[in-house]
């Protein structure tokens, strides 16, 4: 079986789950790896959350917020926006790519964008392969 | 407990000895344990082998007292040994816990730290190429040694633990709650951690904590500290959010920065990651480019943010083997 990378994607209510919803009710065509979660904010996407779903099996992580300016709670997107480069170097240190992780501000208006970001997105994770950790134990015990 | 002496043991796996001395650091207390228990195993304090430890019954002792990870086969195997052999096995400080210190090896691989200490050494002499076999005959006789395994595992990724000791050592009046409860047979719920609490260090540490904008990071010997204020808001890496309380608040009660040593607090399933989301908060701006400048501060911020526990996260690296 060939494969298709899992992409898990967070996307914030107020402007990128709009625009991914423009996306789907304008007909645009792109790839089905994306799996959404709804957050109300980019800032809610705890560090765990990104920790737990690349141990669960997900092949990236896509995190989408509204524009620098434009959160609905003001800052939020900010936080994400500090957060992020600390989050990559975090994951490096696991030897996971940093294509793996992503950040993208999509407004409601950005359909044709979000369906691009995917796109783009699926076809680097296909070029990289499956994500290579793990989280159970090796089997180096020695049993006696 | 039965009405004899307590049957007790006391192992260290890949630990540096602390764990040990934290245990003497009860001072006279340790005469009313040696009043109340059999000390029947001990390296660091008592004369004993295993070939003792393998002629016991099963269950033959009530507590053990194990410290340090698994990092080779020995430690493994005496901590099978010691699981058959006890009623209640105690996973005693952060090393066996959640991997403690040895554990920060788990970010690189055996091979490269075989060959950073046997070959890469500036110390060793030119050409020397030797590195340390399981095995190695002498005279027809074979000398054995511990496998060195891939990585370092916590004590309950090898055996069930009853019971969790945290800290870098435990705090001596942990150990004498946990050995009196013991005593007592006033044991919580198997498998938890004890002699700690349920909150964050944050939560009762007795700094002022308000706004926290900072732009650049401190080494704690770059800046003379405000005693009353929160030491994340002057720049200073304090894990005090990200980790279990119970200890007293002793680092930050001393102008240190919490290290981590107690572990997530309760609900925290990746304690790296929840410190990473802390730190990066305080950071004041909006610029991506500054954000990169002053993280740049941080120049190992992966041992900090694990230092305690990084066998215990969700996610490891893969390494051969």
């Amino acid at each position: 079986m060939s494969y298709e990378p899992r992409i898990v994607g967070f996307l914030c209510n107020w402007c990128s789950y709009t625009g991914a919803d423009l996306a789907g009710t304008s007909r645009i065509q792109y790839p089905a790896n994306v799996r959404v979660i709804r957050v109300l904010c980019s800032a809610r996407v705890d560090p765990t959350f990104v920790v737990h779903a690349l141990a669960s099996g997900a092949d990236g992580v896509l995190i989408c917020g509204c524009h620098p300016g434009d959160c609905h709670y003001a800052e939020g997107n900010y936080k994400t926006m500090r957060r992020f480069p600390l989050l990559k170097r975090l994951l490096a240190a696991y030897g996971i790519e940093q294509e793996r992780v992503r950040l993208e501000w999509v407004s409601a208006s950005e359909g044709q964008r979000f369906a691009d970001v995917v796109a783009d997105m699926t076809e680097r994770l296909r070029a990289l392969g499956p994500c290579r950790v793990r989280s159970g134990l090796e089997a180096d015990l020695v049993t006696r | 407990m039965g009405a004899g002496k307590l049957q007790v043991a006391l192992y260290w796996g890949s630990a540096c000895g602390g764990c040990d001395v934290a245990v003497l650091d009860t001072n006279e207390f340790i005469l009313d344990v040696a009043a109340a228990a059999d000390i029947r195993f001990w390296p660091i304090a008592v004369d004993g082998k295993y070939r003792d430890l393998e002629a016991m019954a099963d269950g033959e002792l009530d507590l053990t007292l194990f410290n340090g990870a698994v990092r080779n086969s020995e430690n493994e195997h005496v901590a099978k040994l010691l699981r058959r052999k006890s009623k209640l096995l105690v996973a005693f400080g952060s090393c066996s816990h959640l991997g403690g210190i040895p554990g920060l090896a788990n970010l690189t691989s055996r091979d490269a730290i075989l060959a950073t200490v046997y070959h890469g050494n500036a110390s060793l002499e030119p050409g020397s190429s030797g590195l340390p076999q399981t095995v190695t005959p002498v005279n027809g006789a074979e000398l054995e040694l511990p496998t060195l395994y891939h990585r370092v595992y916590r004590l309950a990724d090898i055996v069930a633990v009853d019971y969790f000791v945290p800290g870098c050592p435990p705090a001596p009046a942990q150990v004498q709650s946990v050995l009196t409860a013991v005593v007592k047979g006033e044991l919580p719920a198997r498998g938890s951690v004890v002699g700690a609490g349920e909150r964050t260090v944050c939560d009762e540490c007795k700094r002022t904590k308000s706004t926290k904008a900072i732009k650049r990071f401190f080494r704690p010997w770059e800046i003379i500290q405000d005693p009353e204020r929160c030491l994340l808001e002057q720049g200073i890496l304090c894990l005090g959010s990200a980790t279990r309380s119970g200890c007293g608040v002793r680092c930050p009660g001393s102008n240190q920065g919490c290290r981590g040593c107690y572990g997530p607090a309760p609900g925290v399933t990746d304690q790296g990651a929840k410190f990473l989301s802390a730190v990066s908060s305080t950071i004041d701006s909006k610029d991506p480019r500054e954000i990169e400048t002053i993280l740049g501060g941080l120049p190992d911020f992966i041992s900090f943010a694990y230092r305690f526990g990084l066998p215990a996260s969700r996610l490891q690296r893969r390494h051969g083997g």
